[in-house]
Order: C-alpha cells, then sequence, then structure tokens
C-alpha cells in the first residue's frame, strides 16, 4: 500500500510543486516590476511625433490628469561595433545633463552617469553591453549624419522601458543587434535639427483620470507637430510582454495544478474504496464493538491526508527550487536591477489548502460507505459481482476473443467510470505534454512563415526619412546587391465611428517577390488594388467588415485625411496591420513613389563590403539582417527548449505513472484471486501478466487518442487566451509533439506495469484461495 | 511433461505401476515471524490409480497442506512427493506450473470461479490452454449443467458453481482431481449433489480422486479414508461397503 501512496503522493506533489513555482515565480515577477516601475518611475503614456519646441512641454503638462512630462529627442541610427561586421541598430535617447530623468530613470548597474560637458558619453544597456561584451571606458562608433561619431561608455544602465528590448514590429528580440544609449540632449539636438525641439514625449498619469481622455488630448495638442498617436503603458512592447507573461504565469498556475490534484483526488478515491472493500469485516467488526462513525471515518480521510501532507512537503521544495530555476531563466529575456525569487508564504498555505481539499474530496466516497455500512451486512459475503458480455461481443465481434481477452473486457466495462476516469487521467498526462510543447510547434511555424515564406529578403534598410525612387537604384549598385524591393509605410490613424487605432499602413508593390503578404495558411495574399486590406484583429478593433469605410488620417507629410473602404480582410498571426497597392498609397499621399524602406536579395560572399557601405550611407537609418536575428533567436530559444522538455516529460509522465499504477495495483488487488485460480489451473506467471497488464493496455490505447483530443482542445484555450492585437499564437501541433505525448503515456505505463508484475511473483496461491472474498 | 524438470534432477525412481502418489516422510514448517508451525510432520501416504480417497481431519490437522503439495502448489520442506515417479519435490515453478496444467484438476471450497466468465467460459479457459481436453459442453453435461452454459456465476446457486467447478477441473482429463472441502460453503442437499458429480466422474472416467473434509459421513462414499491430526496420519482404512453419496447422513 505505501508503493501506492508514494504514487498518488508523487501526483499530488507535482501539482504542488508546479502552483508552487509559478505562483511564487510570478508573485517575484510582479513585485519586482512593480518597485522597478515605481522607484525609476516608468511612464504611464508614451507619444512620438516628428518635431516640437520645447515650449509646447508646458501645453501638455496642462492636459487635465497630467502629472508630469518628459520630453525626449529619441533616434534610432547605425552603430559600428569593433569587431562586428554587421551594421548594428542604436536608439540614440536623451537625457538630461542633470540626473535624475523626470520619468524613464536609468538604474546604473556599473559606472556613473554622464557629464553634461561631455555630449560623446554614452550608457548603454546592460543587455547589450554584455552581446559585445563592452565595458567602461570602451567606444561605440554611431553613424550620424553620415559620419562616425565616437561615443565613450562611461555607464552600463537598466530602464524600466526596456526591460524586454525589442524594435517594434520585430518579432524576435536581439540584444546584439540593437542596443539602447543614453546620451546628453545636445548630441542630438544639432545632429537631427531638434536643438530646442523634442520628438518624443512620456506621461505620467494621475491615479483616477480616464487614461483614454489624456492620450486623446495629447494627441490633439501633438498634432500639428506630426504626432504619430500617443499610447498607453498597456501597449507599450516591454511592458506589454511582460504582463502576458505574467498572465500566463497565473493561468497556468491554476490550471495545471488543478489538474494534477483532481487526478490525486480520483486516485485516492480509487485507492481508498478498495481497502474499505478489501477491510469491510473488520470495519464491521470494529463497529459491532461500539466504535463510532466519526472514529472510523477519521482514520481513512487521515490516510489521506497523510498522503497529502507527505506530496505537499514534497511539491513545496521541488516547486521553491524550480522557481529559482525558472526565475533565473526570465533573467536571459527580462532585465531587472534585480530578480529574486521569493515564495509568499501566502503562496504555500494555499498550495497546503488546495492538497487537503483534493485529499478530502478523494477520501470523501470511501468515508461515505464506512459510515453507511451496516454491520451485519458486513459479515455476510459481498453480493456476487455482476457480469453480461461486453459492447465488442454485444457487437458480434466475441468470437474474436479469448476467454482471457472477455475477462478484460467484461471487466473494464463493468467498472465503467472507473474505466472512463482511468482513461481520461491518464488523458491529461498526454493533454499536459501537448500544451506544454506546442509552444515550440507553434514558435516553429511563426518564424517558417515569417522568415521563409513572406520574407524572403536578406536585408531590410529603412530610411530616416523617404527618399525618391533614385535611391532603389543606389541601393541595387551597392557591393553584393542582387535584386532591391521598395516598400513604403505611412503612420496613420484609422477612425470607424467612436473607435480608433494608429496603425502603419504598408504600400505593396504589384507581385512582390521579397516581401509577401502570407495569411495563417501560408497562402500569399493580394492587396486589392484600391481601398485597404486590414488584418482580422485590426477590423475587429474597429468593428468593419469588408465593404465598410474608415476615416484614414495619415499622420506624417501632408497629413491628408481620406475615406477608404474596407475591400479585402486577411488572417494574419503578427500585429495590427494594415495594406495598401502602392500605387494607390502613393495617391492617398499625394506624392511620387518615394521610398521608405527597401528589401535586398544579397550574395553572401560580398557582405562585409555591403555592411561597410551601409554603415556609412547617411541616408540609411538602420539595416536589419534577417538570418541573423533567426540564428541568434534560436540560438537563445534553443538553450531553454531542452529544460522545458525535460520539466514537461517529468510531469506528465508522473500523472501516467500514477494513474496506471494505481489502476494496476487496485486491480491486482481485486483480482488476485482469479490470477490465483489461474495459476491453479496452470497458467504461468506471464500468463496470468498478461491478462493483468491487458486492461492496463487497453486502458492506455484508449488515453493517448482522448488525450490528444483533450490536448488540443487545451490548446485551442491557451491560443485564445494569449491572442492579443499584438499578436496570435498559431494553434498547431506537431506530429513530433503529439509522438513525444503518446510515448511519455506508453514508457510511463510500461514502467508501471513492470512493476506491478513482479508483485505477481509474490501471488500466494494458497493464502488467497483459501479466505473467502 | 514433467520431463522439464530442472537440470540435474535423478532419474525416475521405479514405482508400482497403480501409485499415482508416493509421498515419504513429507514434512512442512511454515516460519510465521518467531513462531514456526509444523503443518506435517513425516507424512508417508500413496494414492492408487482410479481409487476414491478421502482425507478426513479437524481444522489444522496439515490435510489442506498435503493435497495443496500433491496438487504442486506447495513444497514441502522435507521429504520426497513422487508422481508416477517423478519427484515434484526437485520441480521449479515452470514444471509445477506445466503439471497442474496437464495432469490436475483441482477443486476448491469457495468455487473460484471467473466472475466474469460464463460457465462454458471458465471450462474453455482450461480447455485451450489442455493438451487433450473434453469439449467445454461435455464437460458440462457430466456434471449435469448443460442448460446453464452461458450463466454467469452470480447467477448461479452455490451447488450449480461447485458443479461448473468440477466440470472445469475434469474438463482436460486430469489424472487426478484433487477437493479441498467441495461441500464447505453448501447446505446438505446441494453438498449431495456435488459429491454425486465427483462420484461420478471418479467411476465413469477412472480420474484417481482425493477429497478433504472435516465431515466424517463424506468418508462412507470413499474407496479409502486417511484420517490426519496434528500434521500426521493417525489412521486408514479401507470402505468395504461403499455408499452411494445419496445414502450418505450427516
Amino acid at each position: 500500500m505505501w508503493t501506492q501512496a508514494v504514487a498518488i503522493a508523487l501526483v499530488i506533489g507535482a501539482g504542488v510543486a508546479v502552483f508552487v513555482n509559478y505562483r511564487g515565480t510570478f508573485s517575484s515577477l510582479r513585485l519586482t516590476q512593480e518597485t522597478y516601475y515605481e522607484r525609476y518611475r516608468f511612464a504611464d503614456a508614451f507619444a512620438s511625433l516628428k518635431r516640437a519646441p520645447l515650449r509646447l512641454e508646458a501645453d501638455v503638462a496642462a492636459i487635465p490628469g497630467v502629472a508630469a512630462v518628459q520630453t525626449r529627442v529619441v533616434v534610432d541610427v547605425t552603430l559600428n561595433i569593433e569587431g562586428f561586421a554587421e551594421p548594428v541598430t542604436g536608439r540614440l535617447i536623451s537625457i538630461p545633463g542633470v540626473p535624475p530623468p523626470r520619468l524613464n530613470d536609468i538604474f546604473l548597474r556599473r559606472g556613473r552617469y554622464i557629464d553634461p560637458g561631455r555630449p560623446d558619453e554614452v550608457i548603454v544597456n546592460e543587455a547589450f553591453a554584455l552581446a559585445h561584451d563592452l565595458d567602461l571606458g570602451d567606444t561605440v562608433d554611431a553613424v550620424i549624419n553620415g559620419r562616425l561619431v565616437s561615443l565613450r561608455i562611461v555607464g552600463v544602465g537598466l530602464s524600466p522601458e526596456y526591460v524586454y528590448s525589442i524594435r517594434p514590429g520585430d518579432l524576435i528580440p536581439d540584444d546584439a543587434r540593437f542596443g539602447i544609449l543614453w546620451v546628453e540632449r545636445r548630441l542630438l539636438g544639432s545632429a537631427f535639427n531638434m536643438e530646442g525641439g523634442f520628438n518624443d514625449v512620456t506621461l505620467d498619469i494621475l491615479p483616477g483620470a480616464t487614461v483614454e481622455a489624456v492620450l486623446t488630448a495629447l494627441d490633439r495638442v501633438l498634432e500639428p507637430y506630426g504626432g504619430l498617436g500617443a499610447i498607453p503603458r498597456a501597449r507599450q512592447i516591454s511592458h506589454w510582454s511582460i504582463d502576458n507573461e505574467l498572465a500566463g504565469l497565473q493561468g497556468a498556475g491554476f490550471v495545471i495544478p488543478v489538474i494534477f490534484l483532481l487526478v490525486a483526488a480520483f486516485l485516492l478515491n480509487v485507492v481508498l474504496t478498495r481497502i474499505v472493500s478489501v477491510q469491510r469485516e473488520q470495519i464491521a467488526a470494529l463497529k459491532a464493538l461500539g466504535y463510532a462513525n466519526r472514529t472510523l471515518g477519521w482514520h481513512y480521510t487521515k490516510w489521506a491526508l497523510a498522503v497529502a501532507v507527505a506530496g505537499t512537503a514534497a511539491g513545496i521544495v521541488g516547486g521553491i527550487l524550480l522557481g529559482r530555476s525558472m526565475t533565473s531563466l526570465y533573467n536571459d529575456y527580462f532585465r531587472f536591477p534585480i530578480l529574486v525569487h521569493t515564495t509568499p508564504p501566502g503562496v504555500l498555505l494555499q498550495a497546503a489548502a488546495i492538497s487537503v481539499v483534493a485529499a478530502i474530496v478523494g477520501a470523501v466516497d470511501a468515508v461515505r460507505r464506512v459510515v453507511t455500512l451496516p454491520p451485519a451486512e458486513a459479515m455476510r459475503p459481498a453480493a456476487p459481482a455482476r457480469y453480461r458480455p461486453s459492447l465488442v461481443e454485444r457487437a458480434g465481434l466475441g468470437r474474436l476473443l479469448s476467454p482471457s481477452a472477455r475477462m478484460t473486457a467484461r471487466n473494464l466495462e463493468r467498472a465503467g467510470w472507473r474505466t472512463a476516469l482511468s482513461v481520461i487521467g491518464i488523458g491529461f498526462s498526454a493533454a499536459m505534454l501537448i500544451v506544454g510543447l506546442f509552444g515550440l510547434d507553434a514558435v516553429d511555424e511563426l518564424l517558417y512563415l515569417q522568415f521563409s515564406v513572406a520574407q524572403r529578403q536578406d536585408m531590410t534598410v529603412t530610411f530616416f526619412e523617404p527618399v525618391s525612387p533614385g535611391a532603389q537604384y543606389d541601393l541595387a549598385h551597392l557591393p553584393g546587391v542582387l535584386s532591391v524591393e521598395p516598400g513604403r509605410s505611412v503612420p496613420a490613424r484609422l477612425r470607424s465611428g467612436h473607435r480608433a487605432r494608429e496603425v502603419v499602413i504598408q504600400g505593396v508593390e504589384a507581385a512582390p517577390t521579397l516581401r509577401r503578404i502570407v495569411d495563417t495558411e501560408g497562402a500569399i495574399v493580394d492587396v486589392p488594388p484600391a481601398g485597404l486590406m486590414l488584418s482580422w484583429s485590426l477590423a475587429e478593433i474597429l468593428a468593419v467588415e469588408p465593404g465598410d469605410v474608415v476615416i484614414a488620417e495619415v499622420l506624417v507629410g501632408r497629413r491628408p485625411v481620406r475615406t477608404l473602404v474596407v475591400e479585402r480582410l486577411i488572417d494574419e498571426y503578427m500585429g495590427t496591420s494594415a495594406y495598401m497597392d502602392a500605387e494607390a498609397l502613393y495617391a492617398l499621399m499625394g506624392e511620387g513613389p518615394v521610398l521608405s524602406r527597401a528589401e535586398l536579395k544579397v550574395d553572401p560572399s560580398e557582405i562585409a563590403r555591403l555592411y561597410a557601405a551601409v554603415k556609412l550611407t547617411p541616408a540609411i537609418a538602420g539595416a536589419t539582417l534577417k538570418g541573423a536575428a533567426v540564428e541568434s533567436f534560436e540560438e537563445t530559444f534553443a538553450q531553454n527548449i531542452n529544460i522545458l522538455i525535460f520539466f514537461n516529460v517529468f510531469f506528465a509522465g508522473i500523472i501516467a505513472f500514477g494513474v496506471v499504477y494505481n489502476a494496476a495495483r487496485v486491480s491486482l488487488s481485486e483480482r488476485s484471486r482469479e490470477l490465483a485460480s489461474l495459476r491453479v489451473l496452470g497458467f504461468s506467471r506471464g500468463e496470468i501478466g498478461t491478462i493483468l497488464l491487458g486492461e492496463l493496455a487497453v486502458i492506455t490505447a484508449l488515453a493517448i487518442p482522448v488525450g490528444i483530443a483533450l490536448g488540443f482542445v487545451l490548446a485551442w484555450f491557451v491560443v485564445l487566451a494569449f491572442s492579443s492585437e499584438l499578436y496570435r499564437f498559431p494553434f498547431v501541433i506537431s506530429r513530433w509533439t503529439i509522438g513525444v505525448a503518446s510515448a511519455t503515456v506508453i514508457v510511463a505505463a510500461t514502467i508501471s506495469g513492470a512493476v506491478v508484475y513482479r508483485r505477481l511473483r509474490h501471488l500466494n496461491l494458497v493464502e488467497v484461495l483459501k479466505t473467502r472474498e | 511433461m514433467l520431463g522439464l524438470m530442472s537440470a540435474g534432477s535423478d532419474a525416475p525412481v521405479q514405482s508400482p505401476p497403480h501409485v499415482v502418489f508416493s509421498a515419504r516422510n513429507v514434512t512442512k514448517v511454515y516460519h510465521m515471524g518467531e513462531v514456526d508451525v509444523h503443518a506435517l510432520r513425516g507424512v508417508d501416504v500413496e494414492l492408487r490409480q482410479g481409487e476414491f480417497l478421502v482425507l478426513l481431519g479437524p481444522s489444522g490437522s496439515g490435510k489442506s497442506t498435503l493435497l495443496n503439495i500433491l496438487g504442486g502448489l506447495d513444497v514441502p520442506s522435507g521429504g520426497t512427493v513422487l508422481y508416477r515417479g517423478q519427484d515434484l519435490t526437485r520441480a521449479d515453478d515452470t514444471a509445477l506450473t506445466l503439471y497442474r496444467r496437464h495432469h490436475v484438476g483441482f477443486v476448491f471450497q469457495f468455487y473460484n470461479l471467473i466472475p466474469s466468465l460464463t460457465a462454458r467460459e471458465n471450462v474453455a479457459l482450461v480447455t485451450d490452454i489442455a493438451s487433450d481436453p473434453m469439449a467445454p459442453a461435455d464437460a458440462l453435461e457430466i456434471v449435469k449443467l448443460g442448460n446453464r452454459l452461458d450463466h454467469f456465476p452470480a447467477q448461479m446457486s452455490g451447488g450449480e458453481q461447485q458443479r461448473v467447478a468440477i466440470a472445469r477441473a475434469i474438463a482436460k482429463r486430469p489424472d487426478v482431481l484433487l477437493c479441498d472441502e467441495p461441500t464447505g460453503a453448501l447446505d446438505i442437499a446441494t453438498g449431495i449433489v456435488v459429491l454425486e458429480a465427483i462420484a461420478s466422474v471418479n467411476r465413469e472416467l477412472g480420474t484417481t480422486t482425493a477429497v478433504i473434509t472435516h465431515n466424517a459421513a463424506v468418508a462412507d462414499m470413499a474407496d479409502r479414508v486417511v484420517t490426519m491430526a496434528d500434521g500426521r496420519i493417525s489412521g486408514t482404512r479401507t470402505i468395504t461397503d461403499k455408499r452411494e453419496p445419496g445414502e450418505l447422513v450427516w
């Protein structure tokens, strides 16, 4: 019996470990985030614009609900890093000469703040410094107005604005190719025509003020100055990424432990009802002697509680250890000054409470049987079990079954509920694996669609300002460039009724070859010759359908306002997208075919020369390399995949092992008389083993498709839960994932079957047959 | 079949051709913690071909232990047991399993039928693995249950279940039929029906039969009665005026 207790305790322990791990990590991450934001004054709203004079700051501060304003100059430039051939994007952010910045303060990991008298001094973000092994005193060259400007690192820091450091529009972060540099305002002022002006503003909003109202007022103030639409903190990419992760931890930290504890309650129920059944006579004798129901019921409840306590203790230790590992994993992705794992006592108390509840739920049926057992009835033999031909036989296939196979089929059907719950219990094991691992498939699918189907370019070049069509030919003449595909992107606000959203309208050339529009099925989609094509998520936000009209308020250039028809919708994974035919977009803008970016196909042997040329081209704001970005992401991801797979398989295996082992032990207990009879009749140990394990094999075989179906359903819910306007999770489950789920269940079931099979060696034929059932 | 005994066994011992079992100085000790229970203390007994033997004695006399050893369910602590000249005490688990499979039919006090199988299927369990079985329906006919072939044990009385157990035991055409308190769980009338079935098997098939009982009246239907007490044989007598089961009075 103790081995069954251990198996159930393991299931409880696994559930508690997941609970403590996720809740503890959630708590740590949330507390760190809140403390960091508060201490370093992370802004509540963000807006970019073309250029506004500094005096406008007062107007912004006067908006009702605004507590503090910080204006900045923020520019993306190309960096030249020694020993790194590829061009790197550096985001230069101005900071005041006298610290600290009013909002979005910098945590200095080492070094010092910039000297206001030294405009060439910078503070770099820690991730970037680590990626390039940069330290205090090193220099980084920035391409500013076509010249290389040497910037000296005096500090390495972190900002709440870039806890998750990713360029907007990028799918994946790349700390080696995107860095944050905080510089003195004067450097940017003169170089980018920002003296006496600003192109970025962040706000702190008073508690109780309506954020939307403040943003609307801010947009009104900034509009004459090329405002590109204000966003609240909730849509700031770094914050959104952390919040998303927190939501995932919270959700998984509830659902997964509940599954484990439900399975544990079921196992306790099966084991305890079997114990009560075997001990009927003793229970009746104790009742006849005067023992109260309360005492007898508490005896069995205690057993369940003891198992729960043991499991909880192990689970808490495991959960705390897992939590520390998980937290240190997060340090690869989220840059906090300090991220330390703590486990609030409340989490431990909750863990203990839910285990106790599971134990009581598991024991309640057994206790009920004990309490309602009339003493006299227990002294009589139990009513014989009633059997009938199984479903397979009633379907006319009985002839195909040997007597042993019929025993298996009829036994399974007779204990129908228990069989079904065992199948579901084991199925949950496979389901959890599918849910745990399909994220890898989703990432693979996203990468494939984005980087193999949609984006066929090697390099994307963006310009500070839209450039004339001639730039296309200039680019084509750069070393190593094989082909050039121009692109035009225009920030605009789309409005439908009272709904509005700032987007980037992408102009698409006819029959693009390097950058194509691809839907979730991987099909290449053409833009309509007139009107807009919107992603489903954007259409949902604006509540429009094909045929409806939207008002497009362009936010750059002449800022035309036009009514456009929504011609088509496209189902995409990434973002809120809007597309127009390039010619139609030029007509909307009232301009010729200018470029804001270009996609390049490149000869790999000339890449170094191309890099050098790109770095020194003044008009180019940035150059991103598709292959390098994907490689870097896959490298980081690959380090963590194996750990993820291991823990998923381990935990899922515990459930499968626990359910199969307990089912096998209970079956052995219930059928020891039958099995002993068969041994007496001359059946070998192997033959009775086949009969015993045949039931388990059927349950396991049924559990696999049930588990896969459950896994699909749960994965679908995860997809729904994680869908947001920024991106949707692909619902794709690979054969590999299904294979791993099935294999884990089969291996776990085989191991428990082998362990139980060994017990057949100790089947005492004489002992079992002499006594009455 | 017993040629599959473990390597190193001696050549078969010569026994009189009509002796099926020959047990010499058989002892059995159970070690129950600090206490040793001497279930058999040097038993010598023979069973002859075709005879109906009753083992009589009170609870704890060792009669079940002896039957279990003869049936290959247990191994003695000392002594020898020969089955048609083959030494059972040297047989390993595989050999004993095969011995039971092909040579022994067992009937227990509590029937031990498989509850999920019908009467016919319970018998078929055995005929499927035997080398020269009779048809399950024929075996059930012998015990007069030809009309209950497709009934489950839960649908049968105790006497019917015991008769199914007998049919299952004889369907393989065993050399010996060993019955441990076959009427112990039954009322008098039903018990007589069961004993009639056992008697007819012994008479019509010539199966060597041994029946354990604590009921002295049953001894009157035997060819020979061996009385046991305290792990030893306390007496043996031959019955000259055998009675039919229907004539027994207890």
